[in-house]
């Protein structure tokens, strides 16, 4: 009995001194990132190139430039499955981690992103909804703690119909035109709407909506009856496998791919490739470059893949969700290096890094310097404007790859910026927010 | 040895109807409640909190809901996320159309919405039983889902159909909703809230109301010869569950997520909540807590368990593992005992009165 005893207090011990020193060595020169990441489930396809490039963008900044100010960056991954209580299961267990907490979050779900909302405003983290999420969020001065750039679903609906006006010969001749929103029937799915339905008064176009159920594999029906309304134009706002089905299922019923443009998020290559040729042709908008041709890319295939690391395949570094994942960490990163320059080159809290993501302007030069010129979008985030004013590209698939087949184009902000407001003035004055006054926390700041 | 009630003697009918005639229960009771309510709240951070035990706490009054109807009442039902949903969504309309209602009677009265929703869609069970009656749920379900999809006045008007729930307080500055609540806060409400609810429903199935439900149960046809009538029996069941499951719901919308859309209420959720009364076992109000417990915790242990033993696997392993876990132990628990954990736990204490002299 005695000699069992001591045999568990050694053990005992032992565990006792690793955890001690597990205590220790995380409290090192570290900022912490977590990781809400999807690599099971429905939208696994998506997901994991995003999660990939976003984690090997993060290995190369700490492989080639020993982190960020000579602060490492750490993060870890956690499963959410595109699920919303599991997203907030997530937050919950990473948001104290690392010697400052949680740097950031973007869950890469609109979803979750609703569900962290106000818990990130309470924990003082920044959430990062890149080209997703609640796109009223975009006013700061009632969501200091949400980002929204480079730009919103509202801003990605009018930069598409800015696009279909430019190859019917100009938006007045949009006049008695039929388009149509095929959406994920979840809050991602439904964000354009509202504006879709504006645009369609101002210009005049018969607007149909069609929702597909989750996880989007039942479209039949959905399509018989576009082929019955045969619109001009088919718009589609879909993550996942309702993609590749939605394109399986326009070409079934044969309407024409040059007509039909996804959103930002049915831009991949798991999207089209099942659909096979049928899929020649099908558009996208984008919010970031293609392929792996820029130098921030080869400087991830030389620093960290050529080095045994990495992880994803090769072959599949440079794709679109791959190189949005990488987009989405250059833009963290960044903000972080803009704190640090206030800050100082340690690890900081979420508060201090709010504080460089609302001073965030990452201009042309600064873009060409990371070596991401044409696969980032400038922006410049300020206390008022969290979106950033960033720009949408067009692409073609064209049977193997995806072309960028227009220069950026430019969303109305003016007309969208009063949306965001007003939209965001009626949230605060649900929950009872006074908003800030962008003026006065800019003049306190200096 | 310890557990064994030799020598406590029952001197009225009020002892001898105890919930808990053992005294040894009554202690462990007690301790559990003492335990619930100060040591938790001393020991836990807000991860265990948030994301462990108010989920815990929810599921549990929802699967106690639904074990009311289908354990108890035998009426099996799929529609449990769609009441669930008709609680959260009723509740938000509650709380945001007149602010000055206290929280505790905007969740009371969103459980009797639901409440009359479940009496609505009850009525077919009136006519049909078992496989079929569990198709007509479903389609409750769905319905209910497709209706707050649909009907933009039921999210007041959001452009993305979610709700989230406004910053309220039970008495004073005891904030329990909204972002700004503390977990402990919370975490205490949801704990009264389920405490309460749990002992009404466990003194509710050994009245005449539960006996009338297991009548109905066990032999509807006997159950209406002896006087029993399966129009008002099954409705109250109904009911009765719908207000349970509303109340959930309520619950899952203000307290545990803060926010809602109405996918949080598919038809998967009510899967899950049906497998929890199935392994915790079916007409058992301690089921509901076990199977609760189980479908929460296993897999959040699961998905842990790699960080705590140092091990560094890549998350989409892990989360296979875990789905290949958790379904190896409730099949593994369903062939140990196929009543469920509750009856697990029943065959435990025989054993442990027994104990050290078994025969």
């Amino acid at each position: 009995m005695k000699a069992w005893k001591g045999a568990i207090g050694v053990v005992a011990a032992a565990v006792a001194a690793g955890l001690l020193v597990g205590g220790v060595a995380e409290a090192q020169n570290e900022q912490f990132v977590p990781r809400l990441v999807y690599r099971t489930g429905p939208y696994a396809p998506n997901g994991i190139p995003f999660a990939d490039g976003y984690a090997d963008y993060l290995d190369l900044v700490n492989a080639r430039d020993r982190g960020v100010g000579g602060v490492k960056i750490t993060y870890e991954e956690c499963e959410t499955a595109y699920n919303n209580d599991k997203g907030v299961e997530c937050y919950e267990r990473l948001k104290h981690k690392g010697p400052t907490g949680a740097s950031w979050v973007d869950p890469l779900s609109t979803g979750i992103s609703y569900a962290l909302l106000e818990r990130t405003a309470a924990d003082k983290i920044p959430l990062i909804m890149m080209g997703y999420g609640r796109a009223d969020a975009s006013y700061g001065p009632v969501f200091p703690y949400a980002f929204t750039y480079p730009a919103t679903y509202w801003a990605g609906a009018d930069a598409i119909i800015q696009y279909v006006g430019s190859q019917e010969g100009g938006l007045d001749k949009l006049k008695g035109k039929k388009i149509a929103l095929v959406y994920h029937d979840s809050a991602y799915g439904k964000e354009p709407i509202a504006t879709l339905e504006k645009l369609s008064q101002r210009y005049g176009y018969q607007f149909s909506k069609f929702a597909v159920a989750h996880p989007g594999l039942e479209q039949k029906a959905t399509w018989l009856e576009i082929r019955r309304l045969r619109p001009n134009w088919v718009l589609m706002w879909g993550w996942g496998v309702m993609n590749s089905t939605a394109v399986k299922e326009a070409a079934a019923i044969g309407y024409p791919m040059t007509h039909f443009v996804g959103i930002w998020w049915s831009a991949s290559e798991p999207d089209v490739e099942p659909a096979g040729a049928a899929g020649k042709g099908y558009k996208a908008a984008n919010i970031t470059g293609v392929g792996a041709k820029f130098p921030v890319i080869q400087d991830i295939l030389k620093y960290v893949y050529g080095k045994g690391g990495g992880h994803a395949t090769k072959a599949k570094v440079g794709e679109v969700l791959y190189d949005r994942g990488v987009v989405n960490a250059i833009y963290d990163t960044e903000a972080l290096r803009i704190a640090q320059a206030r800050y100082g080159k340690k690890p900081l809290t979420g508060e201090q890094i709010q504080w460089g993501f609302e001073h965030l302007n990452l201009t042309a030069g600064r873009i060409k310097q990371l070596g991401a010129a044409g696969l980032v979008t400038p922006i410049h985030v300020t206390c008022t404007d969290h979106e950033g004013g960033g720009d949408v590209k067009i692409q073609q698939w064209d049977g193997h790859h995806w072309k960028t087949i227009t220069d950026w184009i430019k969303p109305h902000r003016r007309m969208l910026w009063e949306m965001y407001k007003a939209s965001a003035l009626a949230y605060a004055k649900e929950k009872g927010i006074t908003p800030r006054d962008c003026s006065k926390v800019e003049a306190a700041a200096k | 040895m310890f557990y064994r009630e030799a020598g406590e003697f029952k001197t009225s009918y009020a002892a001898d109807q105890a919930i808990f005639p053992i005294a040894q229960d009554r202690i462990a009771l007690v301790v559990l409640v003492l335990a619930a309510y100060v040591g938790v709240p001393l020991i836990a951070n807000g991860y265990w909190l948030d994301a462990i035990l108010i989920p815990f706490l929810v599921y549990s009054l929802a699967a106690l809901g639904l074990n009311i109807l289908t354990g108890y009442a035998g009426q099996v039902s799929l529609g449990t996320g769609g009441f669930m949903a008709v609680g959260a969504f009723s509740a938000y309309k509650l709380a945001i159309g007149f602010p000055h209602l206290n929280v505790v009677l905007v969740i009371v009265i969103a459980g009797l919405i639901a409440a009359a929703v479940g009496i609505v869609f009850g009525v077919p069970s009136l006519r049909i039983k078992g496989f079929y009656l569990a198709v007509a749920t479903l389609a409750a379900q769905f319905f209910l889902v497709w209706l707050f999809n649909r009907v933009p006045w039921f999210t007041n008007y959001s452009s993305s159909g979610v709700i989230s729930a406004p910053l309220r307080a039970v008495f004073g500055r005891v904030y329990i909703t909204g972002a700004e609540a503390s977990s402990v806060d919370k975490y205490l409400f949801a704990l009264t809230t389920v405490s309460l609810l749990a002992l009404a429903a466990k003194n509710m199935v050994r009245c005449a109301t539960g006996r009338a439900w297991m009548a109905i149960r066990d032999m509807d046809i006997a159950a209406e010869i002896i006087g029993i009538r399966p129009l008002a029996t099954k409705l109250t069941a109904f009911a009765v569950s719908s207000f349970y499951v509303g109340v959930a719901g309520a619950l899952w919308a203000f307290v545990y997520t803060g926010t809602v859309e109405p996918l949080a209420f598919d038809v998967e959720r009510s899967f899950q909540i049906l497998f929890m009364i199935i392994i915790g076992g079916l007409g058992s109000i301690l089921g509901s807590f076990l199977g609760a417990a189980f479908v929460v915790l296993v897999p959040v242990l699961l998905s842990n368990a790699p960080g705590f033993l140092g091990l560094s696997i890549r998350v989409a392993t892990v989360t296979n593992l875990q789905s290949i876990i958790f379904g190896a132990l409730i099949v593994f628990f369903l062939v140990v005992e196929p009543n469920g954990l509750a009856r697990l736990w029943q065959v435990g204490k025989e054993k442990l009165r027994l104990w050290p002299f078994p025969y």
